[in-house]
């Protein structure tokens, strides 16, 4: 029955869903992990390498992490082709905004911007929607650090913490336990660091199948600037040795904490 | 188009009918806790004055205002929609636009409507940005110039008023001495300027925002003069 209504993006289903958009959230889920926490003093991103082939060749700045403008980046799950074009539209927007008004956008307009467009496609023309959903990452003087997660359907959020793609149920569940209101990046990159083990397929991590970028505004004053910086390999080998040292420590204790209570059974 | 060719016979003519839109004046002070923005109060075509209560200024955020002259038509319909555009953006997004976006705006509205058609507003845009805590002062013309100033005026009476300006102007004086600098620059334009501008209004902005309209009306006797004496005898002799 639903069958029907599946065709045209432009239709609702007699129960009052727009399926297409489903079935675009759907193919999302499949993709490669992206996970986003806000600290108190700068906000990380994290994804999911997917493409590690041997054969492909050496990626200069970031496989799924996007600068938008100096004080924005994005990370995106989905179709990669989509998210060509809408990183595209999200970098032409930026700078059309910096033409007339001289200054970097604020963050929450330039998601706006988009989920405008992403509407759209859900509305008019007959056309399928993007297959993407996009984490954003921003800083701006009116509301300092942000981060936002915009999906197929145009809808965007402002969020503390949140995940997209593969597995994100559980990486969500995972940070509503975990996330402590206002960590520091520190603290948010140890956290990252343990939810992608949770939520990613293989059993190893190390920092081939991991992107990390942060963004933090270093400098006083109106010389104050943003930073986005892609971590390199060896500090995010380093965290992941970091926490698989601290895994390994808690459980020597419990097999120590399971000995003496052995030894005061046996007395 | 907005091509204006210049005949031999209608030279003076086209001249004089440009120059005229320099009879107006706008004069821009800026210093460090405040800005003040003045306009002349004359409003009126070729040789007729019609008022000289006219008033001049936008006001488009709390603490930041502009004023207008040149073309009459083109200077209200541009100083409207700048004033509305800035409010659409401030309900859009929850806040306002800074002095330097605000001013970077207008220009390149005033860049794109020139390419449009012939589009004659001169402004001085000034204010307080609570954000930084700075005070601002911006000069556009008619073609899109936009310059970040300490002190500036457009029109005829920019020639006496800018050299006064350069000469006493501190970035820290108070706003009484800001206000005599102001006069100063008023009486030099009306004791050398063959356009009689006899009345003026002036706006303060810091930071408790823009002040209501006051003021500055020099009646042509009370002129302080080097040679006053000679003055009072000369009229003495009319009348």
């Amino acid at each position: 029955m639903a069958r029907r209504y599946d065709t045209k993006t432009t239709i609702f289903s007699p129960e009052g869903r727009l399926y297409q958009v489903e079935y675009a959230m759907e193919a999302i889920g499949h993709a490669g992990t992206c996970l986003g926490i806000l600290a108190e003093d700068g906000i990380l991103l994290a994804a999911e390498r997917k493409n590690t082939n041997k054969l492909l060749d050496d990626v200069i700045f970031s496989e799924k992490i996007y600068r938008l403008h100096d004080n924005m980046a994005c990370s995106v799950a989905g179709i990669t082709s989509d998210a060509n074009v809408l990183t595209g539209y999200l970098r032409q927007t930026a700078q059309k905004y910096h033409l007339i008004y001289q200054e970097c956008i604020p963050c929450e307009q330039l998601v706006m911007q988009l989920c405008d467009l992403k509407q759209q496609y859900t509305q008019f023309g007959g056309l399928r929607p993007f297959g993407v959903s996009i984490l954003y990452m921003g800083w701006d003087p009116h509301y300092g650090f942000q981060l936002y997660q915009s999906d197929p359907s145009g809808n965007y959020g402002g969020w503390k913490a949140t995940c997209i793609g593969n597995n994100h149920q559980a990486a969500i569940s995972m940070l509503k336990q975990e996330y402590k209101d206002t960590p520091t990046l520190k603290e948010a990159l140890d956290l990252a660091i343990k939810v992608l083990h949770k939520t990613l397929d293989s059993t190893k991590l190390n920092s081939e199948k991991v992107e990390l970028a942060s963004l933090t505004r270093e400098g006083e004053g109106p010389n104050a600037k943003t930073v986005i910086r892609v971590i390199p390999g060896e500090e995010v080998d380093e965290l992941i040795k970091k926490y698989q040292e601290m895994v390994e420590a808690k459980k020597r204790e419990e097999k120590e904490k399971e000995k003496e209570r052995e030894a005061t059974k046996m007395e | 188009g907005n091509v204006r060719r210049c005949t031999r016979v209608g030279a003076e003519v086209y001249t004089f009918f440009r120059e005229q839109r320099r009879m107006e004046c706008l004069i821009g002070i800026k210093c460090d806790t405040f800005t003040i923005l003045a306009h002349d109060n004359s409003a009126g075509r070729s040789v007729l004055v019609m008022k000289q209560n006219q008033d001049k200024i936008f006001k488009l955020e709390d603490q930041l205002a502009m004023v207008v002259c040149g073309d009459s038509g083109d200077t209200v319909y541009f100083g409207e929609f700048i004033q509305k555009s800035m409010a659409f953006y401030r309900i859009r997004n929850g806040y306002s636009l800074s002095p330097n976006a605000a001013a970077n705006y207008t220009r390149h509205e005033m860049a794109k409507r020139l390419r449009q058609y012939p589009n004659l507003v001169n402004l001085i845009m000034g204010g307080y940005d609570p954000k930084t805590n700075q005070t601002a002062l911006y000069f556009m013309d008619y073609l899109g110039t936009l310059a970040d100033v300490s002190f500036t005026s457009h029109g005829y009476g920019s020639y006496f008023a800018l050299s006064i300006l350069d000469r006493f102007h501190r970035s820290d004086m108070t706003l009484e001495e800001a206000e005599e600098l102001l006069l100063k620059c008023v009486l030099e334009i009306q004791k050398r300027l063959v356009i009689n501008l006899p009345s003026f209004s002036y706006y303060v902005i810091n930071e408790s925002g823009i002040s209501e309209k006051k003021t500055i009306n020099v009646e042509p006797a009370t002129k302080q003069t080097q040679s006053s004496e000679t003055r009072v005898e000369e009229m003495d002799v009319f009348t």
